[in-house]
């Protein structure tokens, strides 16, 4: 590469750049166009609302197929890409994150898109959480919390509550759960916020706050399973005579200790942006460092760089 | 030193000087001495000097310190090996003297310390013993208390001496070496060669010069197999990597980090082996074919993910320099036990390319030939390469780099249509399209692990599998069928063939000359494809009575090693057996020849 890790080299005759993102030129992709496979979600399933706001978030903010990458692990919600009309990836269980992270440095000119359960992202993916989020690398996650193992039907999850009563646990859990929020601000994410599916304006709200974040984002969006945890969100559900309360406006979002007090509240607890801050990224810092480098070798054509190397071997 | 064996000393006046094709020195003594650097200073010399050199070290495990050695063979020929044998042992300490007098040949010189090593009296007759204060003698010539610092150096002055070595040449390579700020350091270190090189070794011993080298081509450079491995990628046009720590490894991923920011890419040290592969990958899936590597454990760690980018056919390559397993085993010894995990390892039918470089300059190489492949195939290759080749120095001639760099610059260039994974492709290779690239007709690839259909999305479908799995194999079928076939190495027909993966080519090539020249009938072959393996190999053994795989790992449950393992399903074909061994350390000559005649036990001549 000749040129920085910001820019995508352009160079020889087989190779065009995409064209300028200008709205003018193409408009904004429609419903029919950016959906795909239809889910394979049980009836009822919170994430299909979570996929039908990143429908809508690619249709208003004139997202093209070619500029959004959506990955995902293992798990129910992980299926996601495959309802996407876009370059996707379906990865291993849990490692969805370093997954993306490669793409993210090495690719900056897309968006980067990650979904996943709460079994992918704190229980075997949890080192990759907290790395991720300390590392700031730039991508939003969206963690379609449900509380339950779906797709393997009924076992505990690392957010299931105490007493929850699974197939792995039949007397009810007894382990502490993964409180999401104060895993990811503990672990240094920049961005952090908390949605339910049940309540799409606000689900898309975070979207779109999480995508112009430069950092990494992260979503916890309850998302409820009917078929193995029925009911389990309804105290936050106005339609079901549960309680949607919004973090207070008086709520200073930079404030780390104010942010952790928020994720111990009592279920429901507050739904908004709890945590938002500015740390430069892996991707800039990563980009500084080529510039770094770059300033002797920006002239040289790769070989000569490499010759120079080889001279001091000689 | 094959022209010229040590005589009686001179008796008095000047030593005698006796010219030489080549020499082995040995340096024994701790690792925190820099002895490493008196064996690469030798190395890099013989390398300006149109030498051959291969240099042979074992270090400690240990965090700091512990006995080490560096063993460095120059000569003006070809050089196949480290040697078995040393003309030379330099020893620091009692322990290095002690624990290598063994390898030092009868009638050699032994060079100690004498501030620090006793030599023993029953030794004297068989061995040349001359004794210098070097440690006091190194306090006196840079003064201070830098008692420990610089003796290393003041040896290398003695090592020139007795080699008659080219002193202007060595001072060039020292000033490079010591490029601190303070001029002190070089002026030190510049002193303790001098008063090396000054010191009298006495009439007692005869004194060396090599015989002009008769190679005149290209320059030479001079590294160790993971810095050709490193900047072989680079070469490749590798721009993206991610790794963790593990020796030895661990080189590859510091050299990758410091010099890739240089051509505007970048290596991630990551939070595990998992992190580090599943970010290799990303960053291929991205368009450009990344990098990620380990040892031993890290690469058992990295299996399923691999198993992943098998599946989705995403180009990767994958470093393993292997050492001793199972398990953490041993971290600094050498073995080629990794073979069985690098071609079969993970669930499922994965079918994936290895690569064994044979020696320094093949790191370069191979790097380039597993990139290359990884883009053309769109599957991971593994460098299988070792703990002896990754450390050990050998010169080759330089690379015509300007021919040889290439640019893999993802091409975004807008398609009208895609199928990731196209069943009409009658050699079942397809080709990757990096995201960000326009798709016209608007329906999109996703990468999977899951069974799937030819755009990605999956299928529960028997004859969807039954035809991916083909698709996955016919590839590397079409691959194997364009490997060249191993060139004997000796007479096409014979008795014995031994045959090679990896790091051992020159001791075996070796071992078939010592045999041959005392009328043995033995061949070999080296073979660096390992999965798939090339065409021809079953043509070749039918020219011989025995086929012995010579492998550093353990004979097995049945009797030969995982090469071994690998022929015996390829071929069905019971003359193959194993020369196998798990002592941690490199093959020598004398071994090989030695159980290759245990081995038949008809003899090697028998036709």
């Amino acid at each position: 590469m000749s040129s920085s890790l910001t820019d995508i080299p352009v160079r020889g005759g087989n190779i065009t750049a995409v064209p300028a993102n200008s709205p003018l030129e193409r408009k904004g992709l429609t419903k029919k166009e950016i959906a795909a496979d239809h889910p394979t979600w049980c009836p009822g399933c919170g994430d299909f609302s979570v996929l039908a706001l990143y429908f809508k978030l690619i249709e208003k903010r004139k997202l093209w197929h070619e500029k959004i990458t959506t990955v995902a692990g293992i798990g129910c919600s992980s299926r996601f890409p495959y309802f996407v009309q876009a370059h996707g990836v379906h990865y291993i269980h849990g490692r969805a994150l370093p997954f993306a992270s490669g793409i993210s440095l090495s690719r900056p000119d897309l968006h980067l898109f990650v979904f996943g359960g709460d079994g992918d992202a704190f229980s075997i993916g949890g080192n990759h959480f907290t790395h991720t989020a300390r590392k700031n690398i730039k991508m939003t996650y969206v963690v379609m919390d449900n509380w339950v193992y779906g797709l393997t039907k009924k076992q505990t999850s690392p957010t299931s509550p105490l007493g929850f009563k699974s197939k792995t646990d039949i007397g009810g859990a007894t382990d502490q759960p993964i409180n999401p929020m104060k895993q990811a601000i503990a672990a240094g994410a920049t961005f952090v916020a908390r949605t339910t599916h049940s309540n799409p304006n606000h689900v898309l709200q975070m979207m779109e706050a999480a995508m112009d974040h430069d950092g990494f984002s992260f979503i916890e969006c309850l998302s409820e399973c009917v078929e193995f945890y029925e009911g389990a969100f309804d105290a936050s559900n106005p339609r079901k005579g549960g309680v949607f309360n919004t973090v207070p406006a008086d709520h200073d979002v930079t404030d780390e200790l104010a942010a952790y007090k928020l994720s111990g509240e009592a279920f429901p607890g507050k739904f908004g942006i709890f945590y938002k801050a500015t740390r430069a990224t892996k991707n800039a810092n990563e980009a500084k460092v080529v510039a770094a480098a770059r300033e002797k070798t920006a002239s040289l054509k790769d070989w000569e760089i490499l010759q120079k190397s080889f001279d001091r071997l000689k | 030193m094959s022209d010229a064996t040590l005589t009686a000393p001179a008796s008095g006046g000047t030593p005698k000087v006796s010219r030489v094709s080549e020499a082995i020195i040995r340096i024994a003594g701790n690792s925190q001495d820099g002895i490493q650097a008196i064996g690469g200073f030798l190395a890099r010399l013989a390398g300006r000097s149109e030498q051959e050199v291969m240099t042979h070290m074992t270090i400690p495990a240990t965090i700091s310190g512990g006995p080490s050695i560096f063993q460095v063979r120059i000569g003006s020929g070809e050089v196949l090996s480290s040697g078995d044998e040393a003309d030379v042992l330099l020893a620091f300490y009692q322990h290095s003297y002690e624990g290598h007098i063994n390898s030092l040949k009868k009638g050699g010189i032994v060079l100690y310390d004498s501030d620090h090593v006793e030599p023993k009296p029953e030794w004297q007759k068989d061995y040349h013993h001359v004794g210098v204060p070097i440690s006091g003698l190194t306090v006196e010539a840079i003064g201070g208390t830098a008692k420990d610092k610089g003796k290393n150096i003041y040896a290398l002055g003695l090592v020139a001496k007795m080699f008659d070595l080219n002193i202007p040449k060595l001072e060039k390579l020292i000033g490079e070496r010591f490029t601190s700020k303070d001029p002190s350091i070089l002026n030190n270190a510049l002193a303790a060669f001098h008063a090396g090189y000054s010191h009298s070794l006495g009439s007692v011993i005869e004194t060396f010069a090599f015989v002009e080298s008769q190679k005149k081509g290209r320059p030479q450079v001079v590294m160790n197999g993971n810095e050709a491995m490193g900047y072989g990628l680079i070469a490749a046009g590798v721009r993206f990597g991610a790794g963790y720590p593990i020796t030895p490894w661990s080189d590859i991923m510091e050299l990758l980090r410091r010099e890739l920011p240089k051509y505007g890419g970048s290596f991630i040290q990551c939070e595990d082996e998992i992190a580090s592969i599943s970010m290799a990958i990303g960053g291929s899936y991205g368009g450009r074919v990344a990098v990620t590597g380990s040892s031993g454990p890290g690469i058992s760690l990295k299996t399923e993910a691999l198993g992943w980018a098998v599946m989705a056919e995403i180009p990767l390559v994958i470093v393993d320099i292997q050492r001793g397993g199972p398990s953490t085993g041993m971290p600094t010894n050498v073995e080629q036990s990794d073979l069985n995990i690098a071609c079969f390892g993970g669930h499922g039918d994965s079918p994936r390319v290895v690569i064994a470089p044979a020696d320094v300059e093949d790191c370069f190489y191979s790097a380039i030939e597993a990139v290359n492949i990884a883009r053309k195939y769109s599957v991971p290759v593994i460098l299988l390469s070792d703990q002896a080749i990754a450390t050990r120095i050998e010169a080759f001639a330089e690379p015509n780099l300007e021919t040889i760099c290439q640019d893999i610059s993802p091409d975004l260039t807008p398609v009208a249509s895609h199928k990731p994974y196209d069943l009409s492709a009658a050699d079942g290779v397809t080709q990757h399209l990096a995201p960000g690239t326009r798709i016209e007709d608007g329906v999109y690839p996703i990468a999977t692990g899951l069974e799937h259909d030819e755009y990605g999305h999956p299928t529960g479908s028997p004859k969807l599998h039954s035809q991916m799995n083909a698709k996955r194999r016919k590839k590397l079928q079409t691959l194997a069928a364009s490997l060249p076939t191993p060139n004997i190495y000796g007479p096409a027909e014979g008795n014995v063939l031994l045959v090679g993966w990896g790091s051992t080519q020159g001791p075996i090539k070796e071992a078939v000359d010592r045999a041959r020249a005392t009328g043995d009938s033995v061949s070999s072959i080296h073979i660096r494809h390992i999965n798939p393996l090339p065409p021809g190999l079953e043509n070749i053994f039918a020219g011989f009575n025995h086929v012995l795989v010579v492998e550093m790992n353990d004979e097995g449950l049945y009797g030969y090693g995982q090469l071994g393992g690998v022929l015996r399903a390829c071929f069905g074909d019971k003359k193959i057996r194993g020369i196998t061994k798990t002592d941690g350390l490199t093959f020598k000559v004398k071994e090989i020849v030695e159980k290759a005649r245990a081995n038949v036990a008809t003899g090697l001549r028998k036709l």
